[in-house]
């Protein structure tokens, strides 16, 4: 379960998040939806640890993230993340590129921490593509091969930052197509996404953010056919 | 009648034994100031990149100061004024010990310039599969960040070995001094120059070669 508890958060004296609170069960999915700089991306930072907090707390299973003693490398094992750029390893193969966390941060051989690759590789659809070099590869395939990398590391959790908005429009569906797989599978998620088709039909809630402050939370159904906040209700009928 | 004293005699064989035994040594203080001076040079470049602007003002004032003085001046300032700080060295120690600051100070720029073309976001990656800071180094910011500065890298280490002839107004016999000896003597400064530059690019067309076969390779 992620604890987030009245988390602050600044870039310089520019404050982004102001007071988040907010729980995530084991096994749900939620997608955190609205406007670009309202602190939702930021939010998934903080929640693994790449970017401090200025105040409030994130616990993951009880340990909490911005704690002094935290061992940040073990806990960002249980967190995989995917972003918006999908960041592939270019000098080294696809099935390399998975291998290499199992193999240097979890100490597995090479054998097995290929094994584990190439089952993850098949897991997102990339099975014939185990030797090539990302270069070779599309934006879409690039991005499956970035969630096959971090679901190597079996975590618990995945975080997704606008995970297709790089994306051309024509590669968009097999992206989400792997992250639905996913949430069918049971994976905890929390998906920072523009893609209302995807917030609506696989989330079982969806938080809405405005400048920095979690306006509305609920299933699909209420945010998108009965949102209370003004804000939401904009957002919504502008992206519609 | 007396024969008449020769003082000058003709260019020969031995003469380019002597040539190619000088360009040994070339060699060999090129590669120790190279090695030295990467080594050197990538700590440099680290520390410049984590420190930002106050290790852009510390260590990178300091070698910029290596980088703009020009070499010969280098060489003898440090030749000359070693021994009063109690250092006695031999010109080959004293050449080596130049000639790897100043790689040092060349490659601070090269390495500094590798580390930052591996981009945040692509570190952020590395860091969030659960890699610590030295893990990403090695495995994610080395490797991609030495294909993007390599050859940079080449033509520091091709730049040093052309001017470790430099070394040379120590009166350490390495290829350019060879040379002046022998022209000296023989009076023949076209073909012996024509030899030792020939040397000279033996010696840096493999390297040069190489680099390029690397390249070709990493660009699959």
């Amino acid at each position: 379960m992620i604890e987030i508890r009245d988390i602050h958060k600044y870039f310089g004296s520019l404050q982004v998040l102001k007071g988040i609170d907010l729980n995530v069960e084991k096994g749900e999915v939620l997608s955190v939806i609205g406007a670009s700089g309202s602190g939702k991306s930021t939010l998934l930072y903080c929640i693994n640890g790449l970017e401090k907090i200025q105040q409030g707390s994130i616990r993951v299973d009880d340990v909490d993230v911005h704690a002094k003693g935290t061992d940040i490398n073990q806990l960002r094992q249980n967190l995989g993340m995917v972003f918006q750029q999908w960041n592939s390893f270019p000098h080294l193969t696809t099935i390399e590129n998975v291998a290499l966390s199992p193999r240097i941060v979890k100490k597995k051989s090479r054998a097995e921490a290929r094994d584990i690759a190439a089952a993850q590789l098949k897991h997102v659809g990339l099975g014939d593509k185990l030797d090539v070099y990302p270069s070779a590869l599309s934006g879409g395939q690039q991005q499956r091969l970035a969630i096959a990398r971090a679901l190597a590391m079996e975590p618990e959790y995945m975080l997704f930052d606008e995970a297709t908005s790089a994306l051309d429009p024509e590669l968009v569906g097999e992206v989400l197509d792997t992250m639905r797989l996913l949430a069918e599978e049971g994976m905890t998620m929390i998906c920072v996404t523009h893609e209302m088709g995807f917030a609506r039909d696989v989330s079982d809630r969806v938080a809405f953010f405005h400048e920095g402050i979690m306006e509305e939370i609920g299933p699909p159904k209420q945010i998108f056919g009965d949102a209370i906040s003004a804000h939401t209700q904009k957002f919504l009928a502008n992206v519609r | 009648m007396e024969q008449p004293i020769n003082f000058f005699s003709g260019f020969s064989f031995n003469d380019l034994l002597f040539l190619g035994e000088a360009a040994g040594r070339t060699i060999l203080i090129s590669i120790l100031s190279i090695t030295i001076g990467t080594i050197f040079g990538c700590l440099f470049g680290w520390i410049l990149q984590v420190s930002g602007t106050a290790g852009a003002v510390s260590v990178g004032a300091f070698l910029d100061i290596f980088r703009s003085v020009p070499l010969i001046i280098q060489l003898i300032l440090f030749y000359n004024f070693a021994p009063m700080i109690g250092l006695s060295l031999d010109p080959f120690a004293s050449g080596v010990i130049v000639l790897s600051i100043y790689a040092a100070a060349l490659v601070a720029n090269v390495a500094r310039g590798g580390i930052e073309a591996v981009g945040r976001p692509m570190r952020r990656a590395a860091r969030s599969l659960g890699m610590s800071y030295w893990q990403d180094m090695r495995y994610v910011v080395w490797p991609i960040g030495l294909r993007a500065v390599f050859p940079a890298w080449v033509g520091v280490a091709l730049g040093v070995m052309k001017d470790s002839a430099l070394v040379s107004v120590l009166g350490y016999v390495e290829l350019l001094k060879a040379s002046q000896i022998l022209i000296t003597r023989t009076q023949e400064p076209f073909i012996i120059l024509t030899v030792a530059g020939a040397f000279y690019f033996a010696l840096s067309y493999p390297l040069s070669r190489y680099s390029a076969r690397l390249e070709e390779r990493w660009s699959q």
